[in-house]
Order: C-alpha cells, then structure tokens, then sequence
C-alpha cells in the first residue's frame, strides 16, 4: 500500500518538475519580473536614497534631488518608464534602509551603501551592481607636501572614533612600516573644527566624506587629497531576491552609463552619433542593432534614454565629485582602460 | 552710594523734566541691582561670575553673528568665512517653509496659512460671539479646505504627493493633526479610566500605559518598518499619515493623564450636586465637570502641545523632511558645504519663535479664563 502511494508521489514529482520547466522556458521568451510589472503599472519609481550625503543624494537650492545616486534613480526611470522625472526618492535612515527594501515600499536602494558578504547572503537582497568604488582616503594640508599615504610617517590625522578607520590606519601602518598618529573625535564637527585649527595635519574618512569634509573647511584650497584608498568601501544598489529580470535592469542601466563613456557618447554627441555612426559597438549601445533592450523586459531605446537624461558615467562623476565640484580625483572609478575598475562584462 | 545722592532742590525741578526723571530712572535701577543681584557676597560673586561668562559668550557670537556676517550675494563664494554666512539662509530660505514643494504652487501653501490663521484668530480672541461654532469650523471645514488645497488633486489644483511636502510647512500639519486628534482622544481616555466600568477602565488604562511606556522614536520606527512587513504586499500606507497617527495616538496617553489631573482637580461635591439635580452621565460630564478640568490644565495642555511641535522633527525616521529635516539636507549641498553652525542656529531661531508664541498664547488664554471665573 505504502509503495503505491510513493510511486505516486514520484509520478506527482517528476510531472511538477516538468511543468516547472516548461514554466522557465516560457518565462525566458517573454521576461516577467515583479517589480517591473509594479513600476509600470505605478507610472513611478520608488528609489530609497540618503537622507542628505554630498556628492551621493541631496536636495539643491531649488528644493530637487541631486547627486549620484539619484542619478541612477533617474537613469532607471528613464530606461524603464521613459522619464528620469517619474521617480518618487524616498529618504533613509541607515537603520531603516534594509527593512524598507525588504517590505517593497521601494523598488531599488541606492544610498552610498557598502556591498558585503553577510549583507547579500543574509539579507535576503541582491547587490546588484557598484556605482561608486571607495574605501578611507586621506586629505592633507599642502603645506605639508606629501603626496602619497606612505609619506605620512609622523603625521597626525584627525580620525572619528567608533568605525573601522582607526583599524585600518594601524593595520596600514603595521604593514607599510610607518608610524600614523591618530587624534580622535565623537563627531565629524569636531574632527572639521579641530582640522580646521591645525590641531592635526590631516583628516581621514571614506571618499566621498573627505571630499565632502574638503569642500565644508575654511580654506578648501589648502587641502589636498592624497590618491591611495586603503580599505575596500564598494557602494551600490540592492534589489530584493528572487526578482532576477529587475535585479538586471538596475546593473545594466548601470553599465550602460559606463559603456556610453567608454565608447565616447556623451549627452552633448548621442543625437549626432545615434545619426551617423557606422561603428557596430557603438550601433548595438544605442539600440540600433540587435535587441538588447527587448532582452531586459524594455525597449530597444533604453540606453539611448538613459545617456539623454543623465550623461554617461564620467559626465555624472564630474557633475558630482569632478574638479568643480568636491574635488575628488576619480581613481578606482576610473574606466578599466584607464587604471580604474569600472568595467562592462561585454555587450554582447 | 545712594546716600551721595542730594534730596531734589527746586533748582534741580528747574533743570528740566525729562533731565529729572532720566536721573531719577537711574538711580532707581541702581538700587533694583544693588537689591537684587549685589545684596550679599555670595549674591555678589554669583552675579559677577555671570557677568563674566555673559562677557566670554556674547561679543564673540555678536561678533559672528552680526558683525562679521554676510547676508549679500547667492553663493557661498559671497562669504569670507570670518563670520556667519546669512546667504546660505536667505537662499535656501524656501525649502525650510515649503520642503519640495513644488515652486509654482507654493502659493496653496500660504493660502493654507492664511486660512489657519482666519479661523484660528475668532477662536482665540478675547470677546468672541459664538466661540464653539468657530472651534467647531476650525475642526471641520478647515482641515477639508486645507486638505484639498494641499494634496489637489481636483481641476484647477493639480496633485502634490506628500513626498514632495517639507519644511515647517510639515510641523505645523502634523502637529494639527495631533493635537486636534489628541485632544478628544484624551478627554475620552481620561473619562475611561475614572469610569466605574471595569472593561472600559482596563483599556483605558492599557492604552495610555502602553503608549507612555515606549519612546516616541520605537512609535515611529515601528510604523515606517514593521508596519509594512504586516500589510499585504503592494498596500503602502502613505508615510505621512503613519507620522500622524503614530504622534496623535502617542499624544493622546499624555493629554489623557493631563486631562485626568483636571479631572481630579474637580471636587467630588460638583459631580454630587449635578446628578442630584437629575443630569444623566455625559450630561455631569459635559456641562460640568469637563468644563472645570480643562479650565485647571491649561497649563499642562500648552505644555504637551509645545513639547508635540518640537517631537515633529523625528519624523526624518519615517523619510519625511520637516524643518530641521530640510535644514540637514540644506547643509549636505555641496554647494554649500561647512555652513551647519548658520543652519541649526536659524532651527533653533525658528522653533523657538514658534514655541514662544504657543506659550504666549497658552499664557493670555489662561488669564482670559481666570477673569471670567468668580472665585
């Protein structure tokens, strides 16, 4: 009797086996994605960015979001509903951020957060790609003419305790045999005032912080940003697991802002080059060849879109941290070809 | 010193009126400070101690705050940086008031203004016919005007989400919503747990522990991340009115256990004399011992109200940008970088120009009601 009711039960199985593949080949021919479905029914995007963080997410003077994470809100948007305006930013703490993804009250969380291993795995998100490579850099007074981070033997540098800067400084020094001095602080106020009065000869913090700490001293000018990082901060974008199609939307619009660098194709040249050019790379990014952007759930003009409303990559780090704004010099996020790791896997 | 001083001569009566009664000011305020601050040693070594620390605080902050401040100009490049930089405050001075909201309809948002303070002048003034009635239409039509005027939404008002809302302009409406919420709740609440009804005092009394015995923050942090995870999938609720609700119920235990103090207040003879009389329960409750209590917690009531509008700056947990909200996204702009000293000293300008005038008003509607009680 019981060898009946599992013969049964394997019957049950292998049949549910087969129609669940039969269920996964439909699904690659027409992509069904949750989240994609929900974006577009809604007419908006919901993004969770920073609650104000120079150079990643702020409001400007006249009240709209800024920076470089709402710039890949916005290139989202444009890919996926055809305007980087339809986007509602939704502030967050970094107590609340996981949860809020988590519940799906927003679609995509873009808020200068480091990718991490317990974070992908036990989270139940997925890092879906880094826009910003960073990790602690230093910032110095000129006057002090050092321009690498192994010069800094004597040094004292302005450090806010209960972080891993600290650790990093003395595991630093430990390996590159110089001696760090470290003055500590509660609150980035203090360190700035402290940095400010010349109680230190230096201020250290992950990237985007000491350029932003930079532009916030009484005299910007005398400071200088030294080019090491030592220590691995990679931010990015997490999307909630098991919506693999939208998990790939966000990575690709992504690259396609570093492709559009790559391949010179800027805000200012796209019409020009979507008009003229004969180059088959450059044909395939903008849609004109092949049918990428049907691959992702969208339309062939999604790349096109994305460089129209917010510029390839470089031109967003320029906008953001470039020379005219905070000043930091682009280092890892330079283009793989370049000496950075901001890299493609190949559009093909 | 005051003995130096001669008695007054008539050719010093000569010497003019305003010369007289100058020196006379003087010498009167001599003898307030010799009296009240230099009338002992130990007096006199506390007042000099503070005369000295107000020496070591004041020029300097003058210093920075008028002296050497710049108020010209649209960027930060106008500021020198050796005193405070009032540009920045002029310029980002609409996101503190507005938010996001959009520029050109700001307007509804003033207009909003200027109804709250239409409706809200007949229910605070001195002599006023028919008071209720306008307490009546504070509660009710106004909220729908505002409502309407804000959210839009209807022709010729197009629709501004909640999240674009900011500023001071979200203070104020949460803490409308609040109190207006509150206060019934905490009359109601008050009444229950004096109640001679077991069930209903037992829920009175759960209800105000509860919501007395968790911080404000744990409220607020439930409703923005638990709130979600027990509500089907795809249902949000929009952030502001988790804000509100969370304030007027954690608002309401308060006001219940300021309006019990009332309540208690109240002689026993009062309650006695008004059933003999024939009254049913609501009717002794109504027209004669509430009236009493809530005349006795003014006080307490202003206070809850006041510390209500200063609680309305946590709703940043909940992505909502209030005052000091915008003030904090004001000082992230990398255009203007370095400025929080200007940006938290004008918060702290601006909510206590709000808390004062609360107070004051708090202040003149209690001796409005001590006139008109014969004691």
């Amino acid at each position: 009797m019981s060898g009946v009711i599992l013969k049964f039960l394997g019957c049950c199985t292998v049949l549910s086996c087969l129609v669940g593949f039969a269920g996964e080949a439909r699904a690659q021919s027409t992509i069904k994605s949750p989240t994609l479905e929900a974006v577009k029914q809604r007419g908006q995007l919901n993004c969770g960015v920073d609650t104000g963080m120079p150079g990643y997410a702020f409001q400007n003077s006249s009240g709209q979001w800024d920076g470089l994470d709402v710039a890949l809100c916005r290139a989202v948007a444009a890919a996926v509903l055809g305007d980087p305006d339809k986007v509602k930013y939704v502030g967050l703490t970094s107590k609340v951020r996981f949860t809020v993804l988590q519940s799906g009250e927003i679609d995509m969380l873009i808020r200068d957060t480091t990718l991490t291993f317990t974070r992908n795995t036990q989270l139940g998100l997925n890092e879906a790609v880094i826009n910003f490579y960073t990790g602690e850099t230093f910032m110095v007074r000129k006057n002090l003419n050092v321009a690498h981070v192994k010069e800094l033997d004597g040094a004292t540098i302005c450090v806010i305790t209960g972080t891993t800067l600290e650790r990093d400084i003395a595991d630093y020094g430990r390996a590159n045999h110089v001696k760090i001095n470290t003055l500590l602080f509660d609150r980035p106020e203090e360190a700035f005032a402290a940095a400010n009065a010349g109680r230190c000869d230096g201020y250290t913090d992950d990237g985007g912080s000491v350029a932003a700490a930079r532009s916030g001293m009484q005299h910007p000018d005398d400071w200088v940003i030294l080019p090491e990082v030592i220590s691995r901060e990679p931010l990015g974008a997490f999307v909630r697991q098991g919506d693999e199609p939208w998990s790939n939307i966000v990575k690709w619009t992504h690259y396609a802002m570093v492709e559009a660098e790559a391949l010179d194709i800027s805000q200012s040249n796209l019409d020009e080059v979507k008009k003229t050019t004969t180059e088959p790379e450059a044909r395939k990014f903008l849609g004109l060849e092949g049918d990428f952007g049907k691959m992702l759930g969208l339309d062939n003009d999604w790349s096109y879109r994305i460089v129209k409303s917010v510029g390839n990559y470089g031109e967003v780090y320029d906008r953001y941290f470039g020379p005219k704004a905070l000043g930091l010099p682009r280092g890892l996020n330079e283009l793989w070809n370049h000496g950075g790791l901001q890299y493609v896997l190949a559009w093909q | 010193m005051t003995a130096e001083i001669p008695a007054r001569s008539p050719a010093h009566r000569l010497a003019g009126h305003t010369a007289g009664s100058l020196s006379r000011g003087i010498r009167q305020a001599m003898n307030a400070l010799r009296r009240n601050l230099f009338n002992s040693i130990g007096n006199t070594i506390l007042s000099g101690m503070m005369l000295a620390l107000f020496w070591l605080v004041i020029p300097p902050f003058v210093d920075w705050a008028v002296t050497h401040a710049t108020i010209a100009g649209i960027s930060k490049s106008a500021c020198d940086g050796s005193g405070a930089c009032w540009t920045f405050i002029k310029v980002r001075l609409p996101s503190f008031f507005y938010g996001s909201f959009p520029p050109t309809e700001r307007w509804r948002v003033d207009l909003a203004a200027l109804l709250l303070v239409a409706f809200g002048i007949p229910v605070l003034r001195d002599r006023v016919a028919r008071r209720g009635l306008w307490v009546v239409l504070l509660l009710t039509v106004f909220p729908v005007l505002a409502g309407v005027l804000l959210v839009g939404g209807v022709p010729g008002l197009p629709y501004v989400g909640t999240h674009l809302w900011g500023g001071l302009l979200l203070n104020t409406t949460i803490s409308f919503v609040a109190v207006a919420g509150s206060l019934p709740l905490g009359m109601a609440l008050a009444l229950g747990r004096r109640s001679g009804l077991p069930i209903v005092r037992m829920l009175s009394i759960g209800f105000i522990e509860l919501w007395r015995g968790v911080p404000l923050l744990t409220v607020l942090f439930m409703a923005t991340v638990m709130l979600p995870l027990f509500l089907p999938h795809g249902i949000t609720i929009d952030n502001l009115v988790r804000a509100m609700v969370a304030l007027t119920l954690f608002t309401s235990a308060y006001m219940a256990e300021v309006v019990r103090g009332g309540l208690q207040g109240v002689p026993s003879g009062q309650e006695e004399a008004a059933y003999a009389l024939g009254l049913k329960w609501w009717q002794v409750q109504y027209c004669v011992v509430l009236p009493q209590a809530l005349r006795l917690v003014v006080p307490g009531i202003v206070n809850t109200v006041v510390d209500l509008f200063k609680d309305t700056t946590l709703v940043t947990i909940v992505g909502l940008f209030d005052m000091l909200g915008a003030v904090n996204q004001a000082i992230n702009d990398p255009a203007w970088l370095g400025l929080a000293k200007e940006g938290y000293a004008f918060a702290a300008l601006l909510f206590f120009v709000c808390c004062f005038a609360m107070s004051s008003f708090g202040r003149r509607f209690e001796r409005r009601l001590e006139r008109s009680t014969p004691r």
